[in-house]
């Protein structure tokens, strides 16, 4: 006779939830004794593949503690720019559900308007508030004329909008621009050039002041943003439209407001994210072909998280240059371009719902 | 307007669930079918090799991604490299056997690049709606740096690209520097006319069913009986098979060579705006989304510098290549808010009022 018990008996012995919580920190510390052993039993011999890609690697990574340091500075560093370009689309999505495709030619034709501006002649501070303000008004006209037309549409359709945006941006950032690659006035803007170099566990370790810069920049946004949403009004009426419009519009928070309000939030985002790349490599249009690296920064941490999109992006960078540098060179190089989606691809196997994302839950 | 529909009595079920049921209907496609071969005697050189191979190829890819996207509702950013799969098999397989058919290996060719398809597919019992374009970008980047860092794929040729050989078809030169285009033109549209006609077979029947339960609400089709993992593995399957017959069509019959940058994202992006603007889920959206994506450009080029050149006023090619981007860029956002389920729709909707015409409803 089987009788509900509200609290689970715990019975002698371990019960199945402690044995499910264990089995995977003990089936990594069980698969990497394994490796232990059949290296020192000679079962796996040194220049065989299993060898190259198993067991060498973490040999060169602690033969050479410095250079592990310098690529996880370097993974650092493009996680944390990764982060970024993925805080406008949690910004985007939290608010109005739409997943902004197009942020990523914002990044681009917001560092274009402002070097554009530059070499018109406009002073570097100048050109900075003039840039924020060509921001704004794309906001409006992005609220104006795709957004308020499609409420209430299926995302799918939002989604493949934010696409038609993005053609649309890049053949007008082209027509005003034009296509060469430009450079970014970081000198001019004050950002400190050159680099440290530091003698760390035996060996030369570079870091850039730019890069320093960049994080520390990425840093203070992302507190002030979590400041904005927790404790200002406007924050607060962000994330009750993230919540429901419904609910939203009928304790009177305008849609269309707010809408304008994240659009050229991100679009703030997208500038200072268009600065810290555009210094540290010229600004041209392969910068949006980047920002499709943020999508699996954005699987990672989930779609509505600020922390989720900056542990992802730091998880996804490091990864990135870590297999870069130290399994790219058994296979030919240039893993970069694809092992993000893989890393992202496996995860999502495990966790559909990303590291801080919301279970996904579906009825019939 | 120019003809009634009631009063063609079906005897058999199988007229009953026949595609085309009017007999009026059956005439104009047979008709469209016969312009488009007579096309290839009264066509420019132009026209034939520069549009409508073109238009087709992209017309194949579309009613790929369709399938895949429109109909099995599985969003996939990976059509670039599924073509580039069937373009690379093609290559391997006609310097590997070249006694062979030419055509044999081209419609063989995108059983690899259906392999591949199943392949980065298998996650999408797991992932679905937006994630799995992630996995399908996954597919994109993984098979495009394969491309160029498999030498065996390009025969170790020095300079990474492949090259079209001379091939013939019943004596005719097919493939190659000295094919014609009337003769590239014509295999073409037969290969696309076959394989439209086994699409829409395909997707009128039980399978196509499966795919649009699927699509709907995959828990429910589950429940229904329907075996999740194996349709959406035949939807990937079926939708690689003619992104790499389009792929093979693309590189030998169309460009006559290729490097590993022609099957890149752009080209994934491309493709599915054609899907987009056509219609998802509509064969003749595929045709209808190609045509204006692909043609119109081509058009903007001829028209706009002949409409500013009464006034002296000159456009240079690189601003009608941005003002491209532009329209497109518009044009699909005109679409979706006009209306979201494509030309195809539109096309519904006008022939509907043609039925009623003079009336409005």
């Amino acid at each position: 006779m089987a009788e509900t018990a509200a609290v689970p008996v715990r019975g002698p012995g371990f019960d199945r939830r402690t044995l499910r919580k264990v089995a995977g920190p003990a089936g990594v510390v069980a698969v990497v004794l394994a490796l232990v052993m059949a290296v020192r039993g000679g079962l796996i011999a040194r220049g065989s593949p299993l060898f190259d890609v198993l067991v060498d690697p973490f040999i060169l990574m602690v033969d050479a503690p410095d250079l592990l340091l310098q690529t996880l500075w370097e993974g650092l560093v493009s996680g944390v720019l990764y982060a970024l370009i993925a805080l406008g689309f949690v910004l985007i999505f939290k608010a109005s559900g739409v997943f902004n495709f197009a942020q990523g030619i914002m990044v681009v034709f917001a560092a274009l308007t402002l070097v554009g501006l530059y070499e018109a002649g406009v002073p570097a501070l100048l050109a900075l508030a003039l840039a924020v303000a060509v921001m704004f008004l794309l906001a409006v006209a992005v609220e104006r004329i795709v957004l308020r037309p499609l409420v209430n549409q299926p995302d799918i359709i939002l989604f493949m909008a934010t696409f038609g945006l993005t053609y649309f941006l890049i053949g007008l950032g082209e027509l005003i621009f034009g296509g060469n690659p430009k450079q970014m006035i970081a000198s001019q803007l004050y950002l400190p050039q050159g680099s440290t170099e530091l003698m760390l566990f035996g060996g030369p370790v570079r870091f850039q002041h730019l890069d320093i810069a960049a994080a520390a920049i990425a840093s203070v946004m992302i507190a002030a943003l979590g400041v904005f949403f927790s404790k200002t009004r406007i924050g607060r009426a962000l994330r009750a439209v993230a919540d429901s419009h419904k609910a939203a519009l009928s304790v009177g928070i305008s849609l269309n407001q707010i809408w304008v309000i994240v659009w050229f939030a991100a679009g703030i985002v997208a500038l200072v994210t268009g600065i810290m790349w555009g210094a540290r490599s010229d600004v041209s249009f392969a910068l949006q072909i980047i920002a499709l690296k943020a999508l699996p920064v954005l699987i990672l941490g989930g779609f509505t998280s600020i922390p989720g999109a900056i542990i992802g992006g730091l998880i996804i960078g490091v990864g990135e240059k870590l297999g870069e540098f130290y399994w790219g060179p058994l296979v030919g190089g240039g893993i970069e371009t694809w092992l993000a989606y893989v890393i992202a691809l496996v995860f999502l196997l495990y966790r559909p719902q990303g590291l801080f994302g919301e279970k996904i839950i579906e009825r019939v | 307007m120019l003809y009634r529909e009631a009063g063609q009595f079906k005897t058999s079920y199988a007229a009953d669930m026949a595609v085309f049921p009017l007999s009026q209907d059956r005439i104009g496609i047979a008709v469209i079918i016969a312009a488009a071969y007579g096309l290839a005697l009264v066509g420019s050189n132009f026209l034939l090799q520069a549009v409508m191979i073109p238009f087709l190829v992209f017309s194949l890819a579309a009613i790929g991604l369709n399938i895949l996207t429109g109909y099995a509702g599985l969003l996939s950013l990976g059509t670039g490299a599924f073509m580039g799969v069937g373009a690379y098999a093609c290559y391997k397989l006609m310097t590997a056997f070249p006694s062979v058919n030419v055509i044999v290996w081209i419609l063989a060719s995108g059983l690899f690049s259906a392999l591949a398809g199943v392949l980065f597919g298998l996650p999408s019992l797991r992932i679905k709606g937006f994630y799995l374009a992630v996995a399908t970008l996954a597919a994109q980047f993984f098979l495009q740096w394969s491309f160029i860092r498999v030498p065996w794929l390009v025969n170790y040729n020095v300079s990474g690209a492949i090259e079209a050989p001379l091939r013939t078809l019943f004596g005719i030169p097919m493939i190659g520097a000295h094919a014609t285009p009337q003769v590239r033109y014509l295999v073409v549209l037969t290969i696309v006319v076959l394989l439209t006609w086994v699409a829409s077979n395909l997707v009128h029947g039980r399978v196509g069913r499966m795919w649009m339960a699927i699509r709907d609400m995959d828990i429910a089709a589950e429940l229904m009986g329907i075996r999740l993992l194996p349709a959406k593995l035949l939807a990937f399957a079926v939708s690689s098979y003619y992104c790499g017959v389009a792929g093979a069509l693309l590189v030998f019959l169309w460009y006559g060579g290729a490097e590993y940058d022609v099957f890149n994202i752009n080209q994934s992006f491309f493709i599915l705006f054609m899907v987009i603007i056509g219609g998802l889920g509509s064969l003749i959206g595929s045709f209808f989304g190609a045509a204006l994506i692909f043609i119109m450009p081509i058009a903007l080029g001829i028209v706009v510098p002949a409409a500013l050149s009464p006034f002296g006023l000159a456009i240079g090619s690189d601003t009608i290549e941005h003002l491209r981007f532009m329209i497109v860029g518009a044009l699909i956002i005109f679409f979706l808010i006009v209306e979201p389920h494509g030309l195809a729709r539109l096309w519904q909707v006008a022939k509907q009022k043609l039925r009623v015409w003079p009336f409005p409803y």
